[in-house]
């Protein structure tokens, strides 16, 4: 069984949910790694190095910059001729291409597995992470997105595969990027971060939420998230979120400062590690998955915190 | 322009779901059932769009059983124009519901095709993407701003790392986050009103569609339970466990 993995990267380097995605690739069989976009000779050399991965296929042209999923699947699916599983990571990046590549060749996907049971079988949550599904493909083929905190990471340097190009395709014009804002942030990426100290709508304020965490996550080396709750409150941005409708993470180390604990929120969190709960209701739900627990006034215990570590 | 817009009939957001004991699924016996949030904000934008003049007509559809007629009516009163069901008892996957709205999509030539992201019960996010690869037209998914003029719409996507800017020829699919905007409620008269606006009921069979799934469920179990730990008393004592963690100097 060959396989097609996405390779998501941001035309220099490759980002961390690639690696996990490659080693839930590897379970199926062998992994071919696809490298969509334009000037990427070295995203393909780097992806060749990955451990695990036996041939980088390249795509590259002018019109596959900013993988856009009307360029991108079409190339994704013309090589599922010669293979039987195509998987990409559960990134907004793999999430936007994934299924227009099911489509295409007429599979159902199997979206965000937490495990592969078996050449045909997996495990997924479905209702915000309340149950989780086992599921069976019929399809001949298979597409399939990766929920990448369920699994280990490929190691990036190691291998050594072979590298050929294949067909860009072409685009039809009727999708273009425009621009890219994207957030500043000298932290680390929530996704790949072994710390992260995250706040609710306890901190009341924008300026309270980035004057009492920044310094907290700073001297940590963490990085920041948010519930759901604290970014529509506008404490802070949208890419914050962690939860079922945000980011799912898995770190060494996962501080929830004044959330409440809400399923939601849970979804995004509950593979951490070590979960370190502050807040000053001792019956909040964080308390009920948390390893740490700190009951009090986050404004007093925030500021302390930081001055003692 | 005339734009459709995807509904389902999913648990209420606000309700815990319990899996069945057999391990068979989610008991949905006796559950509230709502609107999917992202569809509502689906809907939401497309009336937006005609309050601005850009769109002229709404058309909701919904694939699901008999009482998927209560989620069109809320879209009715929201402010859509007329429904159509596809009506089926079977659990319908997002290949066969992309199949179905292509087909709609077809017969009705709407400029714009608006859903939700994802159903928060199969939590797929695959439905948008899908239809939009089968009638070839371009996708702007987890769109967070709409802004349509001309023969085009201008779409802000929240994707990891920021916010992403593209622009689509229409015909297009949009695929709808939280932050696009506030769902509005339905004022009494209007849901009064949407009693006689139009509701069609059809079958999949009416759109050549088969709906046999292509995933089976094995199982459905709860997820493993992370059992409470210890609560500290100071912030020293939170110190020296997070210095046992190896995370702080």
């Amino acid at each position: 069984m060959s396989v097609l993995v996405l390779i998501e990267h941001d035309g220099k380097s490759i980002k961390d949910a690639t690696l996990a995605t490659v080693t839930a690739a590897s379970k199926l069989g062998e992994v071919h790694a696809l490298v969509a976009g334009n000037n990427v000779g070295g995203v393909g050399d780097a992806a060749a190095k990955i451990s695990g991965v036996a041939k980088v296929l390249v795509a590259d042209a002018p019109h596959l910059d900013h993988d856009l999923a009307e360029t991108v699947a079409p190339v994704a699916a013309k090589l599922m001729d010669g293979h039987d599983a195509f998987v990409a990571p559960a990134t907004t990046f793999g999430k936007n291409i994934a299924p227009r590549v099911a489509a295409l060749i007429d599979v159902m996907q199997i979206s965000d597995i937490l495990s592969v049971e078996g050449p045909d079988t997996f495990t997924r949550p479905i209702y915000a992470g309340n149950a989780i599904a086992t599921v069976k493909s019929n399809d001949a083929k298979k597409v399939i997105t990766v929920r990448t905190t369920g699994f280990d990471k490929a190691p990036p340097a190691g291998g050594c595969a072979s590298i050929e190009q294949v067909d860009a395709g072409s685009s039809d014009g009727k999708s273009e990027f425009v621009s890219m804002e994207a957030s500043e942030s000298e932290r680390p990426e929530l996704t790949s971060a072994k710390v992260i100290v995250s706040g609710g709508r306890a901190f009341g304020s924008s300026d309270q939420f980035h004057s009492l965490l920044d310094p907290l996550a700073d001297k940590l080396g963490a990085a920041v998230g948010a519930s759901r709750a604290a970014v529509d409150a506008g404490y802070a941005p949208n890419d914050y979120q962690v939860g079922q409708t945000g980011k799912i993470v898995a770190p060494q180390v996962y501080i929830a400062i004044g959330i409440s604990g809400a399923i939601q929120h849970l979804a995004g969190m509950k593979d951490s590690k070590t979960i370190v709960a502050i807040n000053k209701d001792e019956e909040a739900p964080i308390f009920q998955v948390a390893d740490i627990g700190l009951v009090g006034d986050l404004f007093k215990i925030v500021p302390e915190l930081t001055e003692k570590l | 322009m005339k734009l459709l817009v995807a509904v389902k009939r999913v648990i209420d957001f606000n309700v815990k779901p319990r899996v069945k004991m057999d391990g068979s699924g989610v008991d949905l016996a006796n559950v509230k059932m709502s609107m999917n949030p992202f569809d509502e904000i689906a809907v939401e934008e497309a009336i937006r769009l005609k309050e601005k003049g850009v769109a002229t007509e709404i058309v909701a559809v919904s694939i699901g059983p008999a009482k998927a007629q209560e989620t069109l009516r809320t879209a009715l009163a929201m402010g859509a124009d007329r429904a159509i069901l596809v009506q089926t008892d079977e659990e319908v996957e997002p290949l066969a519901v992309a199949k179905i709205l292509a087909k709609i999509a077809e017969e009705e030539q709407p400029q714009m095709i608006i859903l939700g992201k994802q159903a928060i019960d199969d939590d797929n996010n695959a439905t948008g993407q899908m239809l939009a690869a089968l009638l070839g037209w371009p996708q702007g998914t987890f769109a967070s701003k709409v802004e349509a003029s001309g023969d085009a719409v201008t779409v802000t996507r929240e994707v990891d790392g920021g916010l992403e800017t593209v622009k689509l020829k229409l015909p297009a699919v949009v695929t709808t986050d939280l932050r696009l905007n506030e769902p509005r409620y339905a004022s009494l008269p209007n849901i009064m009103k949407a009693k006689s606006k139009p509701l069609a009921i059809k079958s999949p069979g009416d759109c050549g569609v088969d709906v046999a799934r292509r995933l089976e469920t094995l199982k459905v179990v709860e997820p493993a339970k992370r059992q409470a730990g210890i609560k500290v008393g100071s912030v020293d004592e939170l110190v020296e466990r997070l210095h046992g963690l190896g995370i702080a100097k």
